[in-house]
């Protein structure tokens, strides 16, 4: 990096920052509360290591709670980054994973290959991976011809493939006698209990490479909002760009819903809210979207965790909760 | 040979559409280029065409005496420059953004813009008279000011040519005339080449130092303005019945257009 006054290091770094301590403080707070009430004093000592390991709160922070937050915070930078990136490629600020069913196809993918009693990695995580590139083409193929750019027609295809691959799921659900039937079903409104350190591992290990690509082509994607022609008459190399971006995300999403089932809307609150806050630049936002997501979503969970006397609800509830009016306000603004 | 754009025999087909047939034409380093003709010419094809958008079926192109498919990507963007037509934005970009986004031939791997990048975007912006809206977002601008965005997008982009397609096509007189003498002043104060297409054929007439007339993606004619701009040539091309006089400004040739009941000939 040139040390002549980056002007837009400084933006990035700047917006980073604020967002990283912002997760810090989520991942804290995540930490600390639960099912079990513990005091904040406990629980610090317990993470600085001055309390006895062979404690019951010790087991539960860092071999319950511990995993779980940090997964919620990968599940949330992947699925906002996906909805930023795909907003990008069809330059259409409704997209995202789960409203163009995207999701909905990994988890076709993923059922399958629990069904057919794969482990979660790699078996789950590539049939969820291919069911995602199925309908990445099922939806390309309609939009050729570049109608789906059209916000109505992006969003009717979105929910017909949706419609379809919730009958799918339900159909591949009711076919089988399973005893893991309400696993599958919990897991599938975004479940991020069931996961321990070793997996959450595997996942930050495959994602992170996926957060750096999508961060260096930041700047084509910035370029690509003007337009194709544009982009391409400014050098971007416009089918290598949209090929690596649909795949990485594709990637990310699937691998996200093999772990913790449908959680929707994330890819439309994150990059909308970090879009007021810091413009339009992707350069800046795409580093946010990671940190700024991660937060959202261990938020998210720790609700779902929080709000029910006994249990917890899935997280994907609290999602959609918040994020489908928010969608319908969009969509209302948008087509004045 | 001093040209900027020389051209030998370009034919281009979508499927079994011949758009473009055997067009050839040069032209010269800092020359105002004007390609005119009726919707259907291929205009835009030859723009795409010049521009690296598309590649020709058939023929020869050479950008500064290269041929452009030995240009590499970026090093293309940094000699030609294209402005489209009006282009949609949902993002809301500043004006600042946008013109940087003409140094992204320039920047490096991660494409982080540095402060002299930053400088050259000001300058572009202080050429095309955008100061006072240098923090404005592209959607709250009129459209003559968002077009002088785009020029300045191209200008930021440093290039020997800049191509622009219909610049003034949807924009009021005012703008009209403000957008050719900027593009005039972009060729005599910074040397660059302009080539534009045109449906105006008046306006073509007067700020062009060459024209060149398609029709059915052949050139029908080409040379200086008053050469084309004749009433055969418009007559042959549009299809239509045209008054051809001088302007009463001087020098360039003046076209008006005859509705039927002043119909001098039947």
């Amino acid at each position: 990096m040139n040390i002549k006054s980056p002007f837009l290091v400084k933006r990035v770094i700047t917006a980073s920052s604020l967002l990283i301590l912002l997760l810090g403080f989520a991942i804290v707070l995540g930490i600390s509360m639960g099912s079990t009430d513990s005091g904040i004093k406990d629980v610090f000592q317990s993470l600085l290591g001055t309390k006895e390991p062979e404690s019951m709160l010790y087991t539960i922070i860092w071999q319950i709670r511990f995993p779980r937050v940090l997964l919620a915070a990968l599940v949330g930078a992947a699925l906002s980054l996906g909805g930023l990136v795909f907003q990008a490629l069809l330059r259409n600020p409704l997209a995202e994973p789960y409203i163009l069913g995207i999701s909905g196809g990994s988890a076709i993918g993923a059922i399958i290959g629990i069904l057919m009693g794969f482990s979660r990695f790699p078996g789950v995580s590539l049939t969820a991976f291919t069911g995602s590139i199925a309908t990445l083409l099922l939806i390309l193929a309609m939009s050729s011809g570049q109608t789906i750019l059209k916000k109505d027609a992006l969003l009717l295809s979105g929910v017909m493939v949706n419609a379809f691959c919730g009958a799918v799921i339900m159909f591949l659900v009711s076919m089988t006698q399973d005893s893991r039937l309400h696993n599958i079903l919990f897991w599938l409104m975004g479940d991020l209990s069931m996961v321990d350190m070793k997996h959450v591992g595997i996942l930050a290990a495959t994602l992170l490479p996926c957060f750096f690509l999508v961060f260096w082509l930041s700047n084509p994607m910035n370029l690509l909002l003007m337009g194709k022609e544009t982009a391409q008459t400014l050098g971007v190399n416009i089918k290598a760009v949209t090929f690596t971006l649909l795949v990485t995300t594709s990637f990310m999403v699937s691998a996200t819903v093999s772990y913790c089932g449908l959680v929707g809307f994330v890819g439309l609150v994150i990059p909308h809210l970090l879009r007021l806050v810091f413009g339009p630049d992707h350069r800046v936002l795409v580093p946010a979207c990671v940190f700024g997501g991660g937060t959202y979503m261990v938020f998210c969970d720790l609700l779902a965790r929080t709000l029910p006397e006994q249990g917890e609800m899935p997280a994907g509830v609290i999602t959609a909760i918040i994020g489908a009016p928010l969608f319908i306000y969009l969509l209302k603004r948008s087509s004045r | 040979m001093n040209s900027a754009i020389t051209a030998k025999n370009l034919s281009h087909s979508f499927g079994e559409d011949l758009v473009l047939r055997n067009v050839s034409f040069q032209v010269p380093k800092r020359d105002f280029f004007i390609i005119i003709g009726p919707n259907g010419s291929g205009k835009t094809t030859l723009m795409k065409i010049i521009s690296g958008l598309l590649k020709p079926r058939n023929g020869e192109l050479k950008i500064l005496n290269r041929p452009i498919d030995q240009y590499h990507r970026k090093a293309l963007a940094r000699t030609i420059a294209f402005v489209p037509q009006m282009t949609f934005a949902d993002f809301p970009f500043t004006v600042t953004e946008i013109v940087l986004m003409g140094r992204s031939p320039y920047l490096g791997m991660l494409g982080l813009e540095e402060e002299n990048d930053l400088e050259i975007a000001n300058q572009a912006i202080a050429f095309t008279g955008l100061e006072n809206l240098a923090h404005r977002k592209l959607d709250q601008l009129s459209g003559g000011e968002q077009q002088r965005v785009f020029i300045a997008r191209a200008i930021c982009q440093e290039p020997d040519i800049i191509l622009l397609d219909e610049p003034t096509a949807s924009l009021d007189l005012a703008y009209q005339v403000r957008i050719m003498d900027l593009m005039e002043k972009l060729k005599t104060e910074k040397g660059i080449t302009v080539v534009m297409v045109s449906h105006d054929v008046n306006l073509a007439a007067m700020y062009a130092d060459h024209l060149l007339l398609l029709h059915n993606g052949q050139v029908m004619c080409q040379g200086l303005p008053d050469e084309v701009i004749t009433y055969q040539n418009l007559e042959a091309a549009y299809g239509c019945t045209l008054l051809v006089d001088e302007s009463p400004l001087g020098k360039s040739p003046r076209v008006t257009l005859v509705p039927r009941k002043y119909s001098i000939r039947e």
